[in-house]
């Protein structure tokens, strides 16, 4: 329960960073991908900010044992650079590219109400469900 | 200058949350891991993905509210232009094991080797979309 709570307050937090930043502003993302054009740079101190941050206090969260509320920190990530890895990023930034959302800022962004970000959200969400189906069949 | 240090306050907001999430529950802060595994056949392993999409629709709401102006709309023109858009980020998050934030932030923060080639991957082709459309193409989606 408490961690479904944490998991909670975590969503909200990051939701504010992503506002405060920017992120949530589609055409503020276009602008910052945008470099032959009117280049917004302002996006690249959200990654600063961000990178920094988690990777300062990522080394002193690692010198724990575990998690306070979970058994263990997630295994080791992969190491191998594949084909799925570089396919699988160059599709997302065609999507990203294409409209100015990545998923994060796509949930928060669905607070406005509005039928873009809805229909945005639902075919992401259809995708992945795919994906999922996709592999699962292969299996 | 004001500019440059909201963006800087909102990534160390991002940072953080990442922070507490491994911290407290040792789960990675990848909003695409956390919204595909909603779909995934773990038992007992929904709740927390749940509440933490959750979280960030309520912090859009929050934003909505207090900071109106934070929350804008795609400038596209077509609808269907959405739906390619969305099925591309959803299915390529998946088949690359993460987006901006599960690769771009806290894979980075890891130094993790997949995750720096997943970012300048997906930085790059982000780029080139955008210079296709505006520069060659010459306008909006």
């Amino acid at each position: 329960m408490k961690a479904v709570l944490v998991a909670g307050l975590c969503g909200v937090l990051f939701a504010l960073g992503l506002g405060l930043g920017g992120m949530t502003q589609p055409e503020k993302v276009l602008a910052f991908l945008d470099v032959a054009g009117q280049w917004d740079p302002s996006l690249a101190m959200v990654m600063m900010g961000a990178v920094g941050t988690h990777a300062v206090l990522l080394r002193l969260i690692r010198r724990r044992p575990a998690p306070v509320l979970a058994s263990r920190f997630p295994a080791p990530a992969q190491t191998r650079v594949d084909m799925a890895l570089v396919a699988g990023a160059a599709l997302f930034g065609v999507g990203w590219g294409l409209v100015g959302y990545c998923p994060g800022p796509a949930f928060t962004s669905l607070a406005t109400g509005g039928r873009d970000v809805l229909l945005f959200v639902g075919s992401m969400l259809a995708g992945m469900v795919l994906f999922s189906a996709g592999s699962r069949a292969k299996r | 200058m004001a500019s440059l240090i909201l963006p800087l306050l909102g990534g160390a907001l991002i940072g953080l949350s990442a922070s507490l999430l491994l911290w407290l529950n040792g789960r990675i802060a990848g909003v695409s891991g956390i919204a595909g595994g909603v779909f995934g056949a773990v038992r007992g392993d929904r709740g927390w993905r749940l509440a933490f999409l959750a979280g960030l629709l309520g912090g859009g709401l929050l934003l909505r509210f207090a900071w109106p102006g934070t929350l804008g709309a795609p400038p596209v023109s077509s609808p269907w232009w959405l739906v390619v858009a969305g099925l591309l980020v959803g299915v390529g998050t998946r088949l690359g094991n993460g987006c901006t934030s599960g690769h771009g932030v806290c894979g980075v923060s890891r130094g993790s080797l997949r995750s720096v080639v997943a970012t300048l991957t997906f930085m790059a082709t982000a780029i080139l979309t955008v210079f296709v459309v505006r520069h060659v193409l010459g306008g909006a989606t």
